[in-house]
């Protein structure tokens, strides 16, 4: 020991070698038995309020959350309300989305708690009341990927993260399921909290169901959690997902659905070892099924599904026609189960799955199946405002998949009502028009004039093939043309495109219409 | 296809799922308290909708009611192609209707004739008419059978089928005499597709021409049944080449593969290769 100290200042280069001076000793050995250290020195903290002083929050920090527990969700309304108690303002919630249980949150806005939100998808009151002029700072919408590189790229710092998790250990190695016997709560993958807990400067477990260490396998790791707040009221198992998602009998979705099959079979896209991405509507599983067919009677097998996942790939999973299952959100509770049992169904991160600053998953996509509340016939595509301008979805990881797979395919009714799915503009540009390759609807097919390719082997395959123009005709001969909404000049939203460019904006909507 | 009357979503979408035969219904699926509703939209519907090359059929409420004459006023000055007539028992309720159709198209200016006429026989002395109904009047494309109603006045229920043998029998035979389409009654289990594929397979097998559906899920197996295997057509073309090649060497006898071919096998062999020729499989209609 005194040797090192003596040549200590004798080593060459020694001050760009080390920083930390000359070792003085190991501080005091732990005697204790692993049972007692995990009972008296792990990171549970007695309360949130506890939790929140400790990670030194202060009025106007960002906080996130994620949205795996859909419209079950309780930790929002939780943390928020509590914060509110303990009288911070001025805070920005930047939330991976927002779903109509949220509408405690109009209060908190009100009342100066939150003065930004971040997300990627608002509904229900709270997406009515901002899309009303609720807030003076606009909502930035982001998509999955976006998001994700938004946190590594540190465009959207996170100060204090607070990430539900259905199963947690003393030192928050956390997941959205458990392998434990209380499975009271399960929302499988948790994709969308982990860029939360790698980059935040804070992060807060908040979890119903501690377990004891290790908590395998984990979504979260310990080394990412600073304090663990257990409560039984993380959320509504019943809102955060249902059983299998049911195959639609509807017989509009079943006839796209076909049609969608047919055209991916047609494009080439469909081949031994293929990739492909399927959404969660009714048509898009149901495409799916149809897939699935073709697959057994082609002999051919898929090499992974990615994105969201349902019941509906896991069994395809399950009887070995996908190899691998990559999994950043579990739609229903067959999946999560799936994830707890299946070894090739994997758990993965929003930044892995469709960042743009790196390979991401989605640009192995060989093709994607996506709805659309409205297409226009420069084939840019609206998931984010409904026909009267209000926000009423998310964007998701439409954008990210659409411009990541050779061949995006999304399918619509024509008229949805009384309206039009197919305009001449849409209201919202989420995903540009120069991404989207295929639109399948119940009256017609159109193709991208960029993708004379995908059209010559349509036209081959014999799928009658129109313009957009023209779908867009069809439609308003059966529903009409409807008025142009009326917009303030107040803009009550910014759409940002993957990459974080500004796309497009939502403007107030006018009241008296 | 069986498309309610009343329901304007339905009505919108009737043209998309391959049906080759559109049936608005005035008649049993709409309530009393929405006949006039009914009307009224089926009558919008045919001005203003394209439903392609789809034949369009109107079921009226029967004529002895009074809503089946205001029905008429309205569907005929429409320009449906075909009117389903109800509950026909006899040959002069095909009579009474095709009077009140001529009238009509008198007064609107449309051609004389243009409107088909299509009867659906429902009771016992319907099925004992069936003959003169199908000889009734030279605007009936066909005769069809409406099992539900029939069964109950026959005491019975609707089983494996053995019920509907006698009618289904009478009624091919009528229509098959008057040169007119045999057209089958519909399946209501639309969950039970087996039931449905059966069903079909035997009716195609008796000679019926078609069935009624009443859900779009029922037209792909429908057409399945009906559309002409490969072996078939291949079969239908070698004979149809053997009688063109017989007939450019100016001889009044063919042959295939040794066997003499009859003029049956001949009309048989056509009807295969026409049926092919509609069927949604090989249509390519431009959209």
């Amino acid at each position: 020991m005194a040797d090192i100290k003596s040549i200590y200042a004798g080593i060459p280069h020694i001050d760009e070698i080390s920083q930390h001076g000359v070792f003085e000793g190991s501080k005091g050995k732990r005697m204790g038995t692993f049972a007692e250290r995990s009972a008296s020195q792990n990171k549970i903290v007695d309360s949130l309020e506890e939790a929140v002083r400790r990670t030194g929050l202060k009025d106007g920090m960002t906080v996130s959350f994620h949205h795996h527990f859909r419209n079950g969700d309780n930790v929002v309304n939780l943390v928020v309300g509590k914060l509110a108690e303990m009288g911070f303002r001025n805070l920005t919630l930047a939330a991976s989305s927002l779903t109509s249980v949220h509408a405690p949150l109009i209060e908190h806005v009100k009342n100066g708690v939150i003065t930004h939100i971040e997300t990627s998808g608002l509904r229900g009151e709270l997406a009515e009341q901002i899309s009303r002029g609720l807030m003076d700072f606009p909502v930035v919408f982001r998509s999955h990927g976006g998001r994700g590189a938004a946190i590594e790229s540190g465009d959207l710092h996170i100060d204090v993260a607070f990430l539900g998790a259905p199963s947690c250990d003393p030192y928050g190695n956390a997941n959205g399921y458990s392998r434990e016997e209380d499975q009271s709560i399960s929302c499988g993958s948790l994709g969308y909290a982990r860029p939360d807990a790698k980059y935040a400067d804070k992060v807060v477990v908040l979890t119903n169901n501690l377990v004891k260490f290790p908590n395998s396998p984990y979504a979260i790791p310990s080394s990412n959690v600073d304090y663990v707040v257990i409560t039984d009221n993380i959320g509504d198992p019943k809102g955060i997902m249902s059983g299998a998602t049911r195959f639609t009998t509807n017989p509009k979705e079943l006839l796209i659905a076909k049609t969608a099959a047919d055209v991916i079979r047609a494009s080439g896209y469909l081949y031994d070892g293929f990739s492909m991405q399927m959404g969660s509507g009714g048509a898009s599983l149901a495409t799916a099924r149809y897939i699935r067919q073709m697959m057994i009677e082609e002999r051919l097998q898929c090499r992974f599904a990615l994105g969201g996942i349902t019941g509906q790939i896991v069994s395809m999973h399950e009887e070995g026609l996908i190899d691998r299952i990559l999994d950043v959100q579990s739609f229903d509770l067959d999946a999560a189960e799936s994830l707890k049992k299946n070894r090739f169904h994997q758990q993965i991160d929003a930044c892995y799955y469709a960042s743009y600053l790196h390979e991401s998953a989605v640009n192995q996509l060989d093709f994607v199946v996506l709805s659309a509340l409205e297409i226009d016939t420069a084939f840019n595509i609206n998931v984010l405002t409904g026909s009267d301008g209000v926000i009423r979805g998310a964007i998701g990881g439409h954008p990210d998949t659409a411009d990541g797979a050779s061949l995006s395919v999304v399918v619509a009714p024509l008229t949805r009502g009384r309206i039009p799915s197919i305009v001449q503009t849409v209201n919202t540009i989420v995903t540009p028009g120069s991404t989207v390759d295929v639109v399948v609807t119940d009256q017609g097919v159109a193709v991208h004039p960029d993708r004379p390719d995908v059209e010559v082997k349509l036209r081959d395959a014999g799928i009658p093939l129109c313009a957009i123009q023209e779908l867009k005709e069809r439609a308003e001969a059966i529903v009409g043309k409807p008025d142009p909404i009326r917009y303030k000049e107040k803009i009550v939203g910014v759409v940002l495109y993957r990459n974080n460019t500004v796309i497009d904006v939502v403007r107030q909507i006018e009241e008296d219409q | 296809m069986f498309v309610p009357g009343n329901n304007p979503g339905m009505i919108k979408d009737a043209g998309i799922y391959g049906a080759d035969s559109i049936m608005f219904d005035l008649e049993d699926s709409v309530a009393i308290t929405e006949k006039d509703a009914a009307r009224f939209l089926v009558f919008q519907a045919l001005k203003t909708l394209h439903f392609g090359k789809k034949e369009i059929v109107v079921r009226i409420n029967d004529l002895s009611s009074g809503l089946g004459i205001q029905d008429l006023e309205a569907i005929v000055r429409a320009g449906v192609h075909v009117v389903r007539l109800p509950k026909t028992d006899s040959a002069e309720d095909v009579v009474f209707c095709e009077k009140e159709i001529e009238r009509i198209e008198k007064e609107a200016g449309i051609p004389l004739g243009t409107t088909g006429m299509m009867a659906a026989i429902e009771s016992a002395n319907g099925v004992l008419n069936a003959k003169e109904i199908a000889h009734a009047s030279g605007r009936l494309i066909g005769i069809a059978l409406g099992a539900e109603d029939y069964v109950t006045d026959l005491k019975t229920t609707r089983s494996d089928g053995v019920e509907l043998l006698f009618a289904r029998c009478m009624i091919l035979n009528a229509a098959r005499s008057a040169g007119i389409d045999a057209l089958d009654t519909v399946y209501s289990d639309v969950n039970n597709e087996q039931g449905f594929i059966e069903e079909a397979t035997l009716i195609k097998k008796l000679g019926f021409d078609g069935k009624s559906v009443i859900n779009p899920r029922q037209i792909d197996p429908l057409h399945k049944v009906f559309m002409p295997s490969e072996k078939d057509l291949e079969k239908s073309r070698a004979i149809m080449a053997a009688i063109a090649e017989a007939n450019a060497k100016g001889s009044g006898v063919a042959s295939l593969n040794g066997k003499m071919i009859d003029k049956p096998v001949v009309i048989r062999a056509q009807r295969m290769l026409d049926l092919a020729e509609i069927s949604p499989i090989v249509e390519g209609e431009e959209v």
